[in-house]
């Protein structure tokens, strides 16, 4: 194996299996004498129980068992989900119980979990048990739940405030009290859900004899899911293993520990049967953790040049009934605000408000696409009042690449100063620009406007904090048969960690990438894992396994040095042997190698060695580092409609180092799509009493094939000094910069009847409302 | 999300159809089940007894004759959708037919299930009000034919009784040539309309509207004709000015409303939609007339 | 108590004859009963796509159709693609162009567009996105799916004009 395989565009090692239907979901796993749980849900936004019934749903033929939080192991009765990230700002921290104790404070929370035969006899008992609730007044908006008077989500808390907290940057009340110009916009941003293909599910299987449990959970990390088991179980670490198999997709929901996890564990120790839960598509609308509203009061105050003095607000957030992850999601909006730009003066205050709507976490992107909307739409308000042209007022504003490492002044959620590693922000604009033409575009939009069309351009920057710590870990070990292993906490959801990974150990070895197995999120494998979130894996994993594989070939090298006598520094590794340099025939095997390695019984080690051929690594990145990206998009919107067309697309963007360009396209451009759904048909609608009114696939629009542009990528590529590949996150890259773009397109083409969009996302029936009556157009 | 239990029947031919009917109660129909079918795994929907017209063969087909197309209840969508006859005699039918659903719901849904489940926004039954259908519906011992006015009672309902199913619906046939136009505004590609507008259309030697029907889908609770606006277009010589006018009344028509679309909006695309179906219905009459 | 029959489905070749419910599924049939996971259950509601399958060759979503409808039918799926551990072109195509991520909407794609290019074997791009509409993708942004079924139709007519 010559070929550098870091770098390269190699098909994937996951592909042969999933193309022939031999991958192995969660739903796949079929374990002897299991059993089938269905969950009972609130279908109340608020209500207290009275009491519950199990008598009809327990005589149904079939049923194993009904469990309501009465029938709950005595820890699970005691103790709520543990709360992960905790922060002083956040004054209401609220988790819920395995099962509901007393309370239900949104539209599917679980009442009670029902155990059967078959998922079908679950369904028909789960109908089956009688709930007693007493409706609550529940309120479902954030701003409503601030208000004097609202009902409060949980039932004796005085107000609905989660969290308050400040951000600020310099001194505000200066940089506004001098400046020649000051812009409001009051924007309203709803993001919708991860809508991964496949929902949530976990099985659950006590064993008696160890007293331990094994659970198999469509996650995005295990280990976070057995520390939580854990807190909540009186067992020792070696008595819980959490494994994910294959998993259809997570986009950040998939993160969160959920209450069917401990559930389902209860049900398979109190019937001594492994039992599943497969989350079907009407709980995952209900149940599955979801982003929200967001309402940003904001304003910039910028001089005669456009330079920004200062941008300053407040921003509401709707966190719904829980708090599992804290203040993340609207923590990372705020900090996201500033992006590429220099701005010298910062204060926005965050509230996070509950409300009686299943918990906002983090998805794809997580708060940063909405904090991009917010400036570009500012940035965009800036081009028009001054006259100028929106890219110019952008590049006035730019962080130039001299500035590296640049610090903004705010402090991100990995509790590190907002300090950027890298990037060149203007060249990245620019790149962007120059792939669509944007020279020309003034022309054919005024060109297109005699032709009675519509066409508009928009341009979408953006700065995402990407391989967050504390670490993700990885063990790179030859075993005695001389078969490379690398094991991790990472957790794939569609990410290709099983090549990366594969590919960053490959070149170590001078082997091919699959000569290696990658074994991905089991906590028997790897003691400490965090998981596949934020962009995280591949700047933490895979440097991780950079440094282990480094110093296995090392050792592997030490080794076969003494075997063959000669020096380390004369050997090389390639294709499973490691040989004298230029003499291939003098070598030995890893195999061979490997045994020599662990030592024979009852004789002492060779030369002072460690034994074994692996090394465990964790890479801890001191701060996070920082990818960048524009999308540039031209729209044509059909006046008389409202329809939006994207025409074209051009995202440039930088995430350092590329390992695989084939994997970073395929992550950017189907981010891109989910950037598309939030600007123009993500939406998930709740009454007034919080009931959701998007609860299938018919009312909740994600992007079809017909429904997204070709994406136009230009690479740029400015490695990070942050870890020893250069790398950078990429997974979230094509959604941020995305919707600000899409939607500044839209009011760029509606220019000429004076529109302006403070939204998103934005519907035809919304934009043919801003018309009015221009929307008449020909038939008028 | 699985169904809930039911007796199943599967009769293979109209009269073992009728017989069953006539003695079970709590009962659906199931033709391609592609409405019934979610309907049931999401527990809307639990009948006692389910009886599956898929084995009934004489169910399925097309005939043309000089006045009439008449299809049985069971033809599947993708048969009308790719008939040779149908593209020629009747094309406006596979035209609206590529807005319905995606592939795999064609190759399952048929003509009869998508009128009997009778929703608002379907593109078939809009159809069905545009070429005034007949629907002849069976039962033990007799049948009786409905005009398609009386065969929709309502948002989601039919007058079909319990113990009756839809043998088969007859098309009135236009002439040869006529213009057609099939204007449909959904939020996807296959999502239900918004608003669907069809327009057939055939000229005088004049130029002047001979014939037009228009209807309008989405919109109300039941698929509707612009009755009136058509009767005072025929005669009238098609441009701007008629367009408007048959636009306008499209706009005056009583609409729903829902929790993602206004009244408003949807009386605004039957406006434009109306607009456009027409202008183009009687384009194409006249490039067909000329061909 | 719930009624069942015996039925007799052959699927990827194999008949099998089984004793179901009759309110069963035919994608739990698949998966439960016969073991062939490879087809998935993504909504139940016929909205995604994931479950596609070929009955007599038709496309058809299997989380909306009985078990008991499929009695006497032949039915193909994601198992059935492959001649043995060699990928059919459909599937190397996809390999190549990465059309898959999560891949768990991959069978259902590869069942939908396996019978559109029968029906039409050299599509426009408008023509695959608008065939792919009845099928969910939330990882690829379906371009890299697009990009390998054009290249698989372009393949079919290099080698027909070949021969």
């Amino acid at each position: 194996m010559g070929v550098r395989m870091f770098g390269a565009s190699v098909k994937r090692k996951e592909d042969p299996a999933f193309l022939s239907g031999k991958g192995r979901y969660v739903d796949d796993i079929v374990l002897p004498n299991m059993a089938y749980a269905a969950f009972v849900r609130s279908p109340f936004g608020h209500a207290r129980i009275n009491g519950i019934d199990k008598s009809a749903a327990l005589a149904v033929p079939g049923v194993l068992a009904v469990l309501a939080y009465d029938d709950l192991p005595e820890t699970l009765k005691e103790r709520p989900l543990p709360l992960f990230v905790q922060v002083a700002a956040l004054s209401q921290p609220k988790m819920p119980y395995t099962l509901a104790v007393d309370e239900v404070r949104y539209v599917g929370e679980p009442v009670a979990v029902v155990v059967a035969e078959s998922r079908y006899i679950a369904e028909d008992a789960a109908a089956l048990v009688d709930v007693d609730y007493e409706p609550l007044p529940a309120v479902a908006d954030c701003l409503a739940a601030l208000a004097p008077g609202a009902p409060p989500v949980h039932a004796g808390s005085d107000n609905n405030v989660a969290a308050r907290m400040p951000s600020k940057i310099g001194d505000v009340e200066a940089a506004f009290a001098g400046a020649p110009h000051i812009f409001k916009e009051r924007i309203f941003q709803h993001r919708g859900g991860a809508f991964f293909m496949e929902c949530r599910g976990a099985i659950g299987s006590y064993d008696p004899v160890l007293n331990s449990l094994l659970m198999y959970i469509s996650s995005q990390g295990a280990h976070r899911i057995k520390r939580g088991l854990l807190d909540l179980f009186d067992l020792g670490d070696h008595q819980i293993r959490v494994v994910t198999p294959d998993v259809g997709g997570g986009f950040g929901p998939k993160g969160s520990l959920y209450v069917e996890y401990p559930a389902v564990a209860a049900c398979s120790m109190l019937l001594g049967r492994p039992v599943k839960w497969i989350e079907d598509r009407r709980e995952n609308f209900v149940a599955t953790h979801q982003e929200r509203d967001q309402y940003w009061d904001v304003e910039i105050a910028v001089d005669g040049n456009a330079k920004i003095l200062g941008v300053r607000g407040t921003m509401t957030h709707d966190n719904g009934a829980y708090t599992p992850w804290g203040i993340v999601l609207p923590w990372i909006s705020v900090a996201t605000v500033p992006g590429p730009y220099v701005v010298p003066a910062f204060h926005i205050d965050m509230i996070s408000v509950l409300t009686n709507k299943v918990p906002a976490t983090p998805v794809r992107g997580a708060g940063r696409p909405q904090a991009v909307v917010v400036m570009e739409r500012l940035m965009d308000r800036v081009a028009l009042e001054l006259g100028l042209d929106p890219a110019e007022v952008r590049r006035r504003n730019f962080i130039q690449p001299e500035q590296m490492p640049y610090k903004v002044g705010l402090i991100f959620r990995d509790g590190r100063p907002v300090t950027y590693d890298s990037g060149d922000y203007p060249a990245c604009q620019a790149a962007a620009l120059d792939a669509i033409g944007y020279e020309g575009f003034r022309a054919r939009q005024e060109k297109a406007r005699q032709e009675g069309r519509y066409i508009g351009i928009g341009i979408g920057n953006a700065v995402e904090g990407t391989g967050l710590g504390p670490y993700e870990g990885a063990t790179v070990r030859v075993a005695t048969n001389g078969r490379l292993v690398v094991y991790t906490g990472a957790t794939p959801q569609g990410q290709s960690h099983k090549t990366t990974l594969a590919q960053i150990a490959a070149d170590h070895f001078g082997v091919g990438i699959d000569d290696i197995s990658v074994e991905t999120s089991d906590t028997a494998t790897i003691s400490l894992g965090v998981g596949s979130f934020a962009a995280r894996t591949a700047v933490n994993a895979g440097s991780s396994v950079h440094l282990a594989a480094t110093k296995v070939a090392e050792k592997i090298k030490l080794v076969a040095a003494d075997m063959l006598e000669v020096s380390p520094d004369d050997l090389e590794l390639k294709d499973g042997f490691v040989h004298v340099k230029g003499v291939e025939e003098v070598r030995k095997s890893f195999r061979e190698v490997a045994v020599k390695a662990i030592g024979m019984p009852g004789f002492s080690m060779a030369g002072g060695l460690e034994p074994g051929l692996e090394h465990t690594a964790y890479f801890t990145p001191d701060q996070s580092t920082y990818a960048n990206g524009t999308t540039v998009t031209e729209v044509e919107v059909d006046i008389e409609t409202g329809r939006v067309k994207i025409l074209r697309l051009v995202l440039a963007h930088d995430c350092g180092r590329v390992i695989n360009p084939l994997v970073v396209d395929g992550q950017i451009v189907g981010g891109v799509a989910h950037g598309v759904g939030n600007a123009l048909y993500e939406r998930l609608v709740y009454d007034d009493e919080g009931q959701p009114l998007s609860t299938n696939f018919g009312e909740y629009l994600l992007p079809l094939a017909a429904d997204v542009p070709r994406v136009e990528i230009v690479h740029q590529e400015t490695p990070s000094p942050l870890n020893p590949l250069g790398i950078k996150g990429a997974g979230e890259g094509g959604t941020i910069p995305t919707t600000a773009s899409v939607i500044g397109a839209i009011e760029d083409a509606l220019s000429p009847f004076g529109v302006r969009i403070a939204e998103a996302p934005i519907s035809p029936q919304r934009i043919v409302e801003l018309l009015g009556e221009a929307a008449l157009g020909r038939t008028r | 999300m699985k169904p809930s239990p039911f007796t199943y029947h599967d009769p293979q031919s109209v009269a073992e159809t009728a017989a069953i009917l006539s003695e079970v109660e709590d009962c659906r129909l199931l033709a391609g089940g592609q409405s019934l079918m979610p309907m049931m795994n999401f527990r809307f929907v639990q009948p006692s007894n389910l009886v599956d017209l898929n084995g009934v063969r004489e169910l399925a087909f097309v005939r043309e004759d000089a006045g009439r197309i008449a299809f049985g209840a069971m033809t599947r969508q993708r048969t009308l959708e790719r008939s040779a006859g149908l593209r020629e005699s009747c094309p406006i039918i596979p035209l609206a037919l590529s807005h319905v659903g995606h592939r795999q719901t064609r190759a399952r849904g048929t003509i009869g299930g998508s009128l009997c489940h009778f929703d608002p926004s379907a593109e078939l039954c809009n159809l069905a009000a545009l070429h005034e259908a007949e629907l002849v519906l069976a039962r033990r011992g007799g049948e009786r034919a409905l005009p398609f006015a009386e065969f929709g009672v309502g948002y989601l309902t039919t007058a079909v009784e319990p113990d009756e199913f839809l043998r088969e619906v007859r098309f009135r046939r236009w002439p040869q040539g006529h213009g057609y136009a099939f204007e449909e505004f959904a939020m996807r590609h296959g999502d239900f309309a918004i608003c669907a507008i069809s327009c057939l259309v055939t000229l005088a030697p004049s130029g002047a509207v001979d014939d037009i029907a228009i209807a309008v889908s989405g919109v109300g609770a039941v698929p509707f004709r612009l009755g009136e606006a058509e009767a005072s277009a025929r005669g009238e010589r098609p441009g701007h000015d008629l367009y408007r006018a048959l636009a306008t009344a499209a706009s005056k028509v009583e609409a729903m409303s829902d929790s993602y679309v206004s009244a408003g909006y949807r009386q605004h695309l039957a406006r434009i939609l109306t607009y456009r179906a027409v202008k183009s219905a009687v384009e194409n009459a006249g490039m067909r007339a000329a061909a | 108590m719930s009624q069942t029959r015996s039925i007799a489905v052959t699927v990827n070749g194999r008949t099998y004859e089984k004793t179901v419910e009759t309110r069963r599924t035919l994608v739990d049939f698949l998966r439960v009963d016969l073991g062939l996971t490879g087809t998935h259950i993504g909504c139940e509601h016929g909205a995604c796509g994931a479950c596609t399958v070929r009955v007599e060759g038709e496309a058809v979503r299997s989380c909306l159709m009985l078990a008991v409808q499929a009695n006497g039918k032949s039915i193909v799926t994601v198992e059935g693609l492959a001649q043995g551990n060699a990928l059919n072109p459909l599937q190397q195509a996809f390999w190549e162009k990465n059309g898959l991520q999560c891949g768990f909407c991959t069978p259902g794609m590869l069942m939908t567009i396996s019978e559109f290019l029968e029906e039409v074997p050299s599509p426009t791009e408008e023509e695959v996105r608008e065939a792919l509409s009845g099928n969910v993708c939330r990882c690829t942004g379906y371009q890299a799916i697009v990009d390998a079924v054009l290249q698989v139709a372009a393949q079919a007519r290099a080698e027909k004009e070949a021969v």
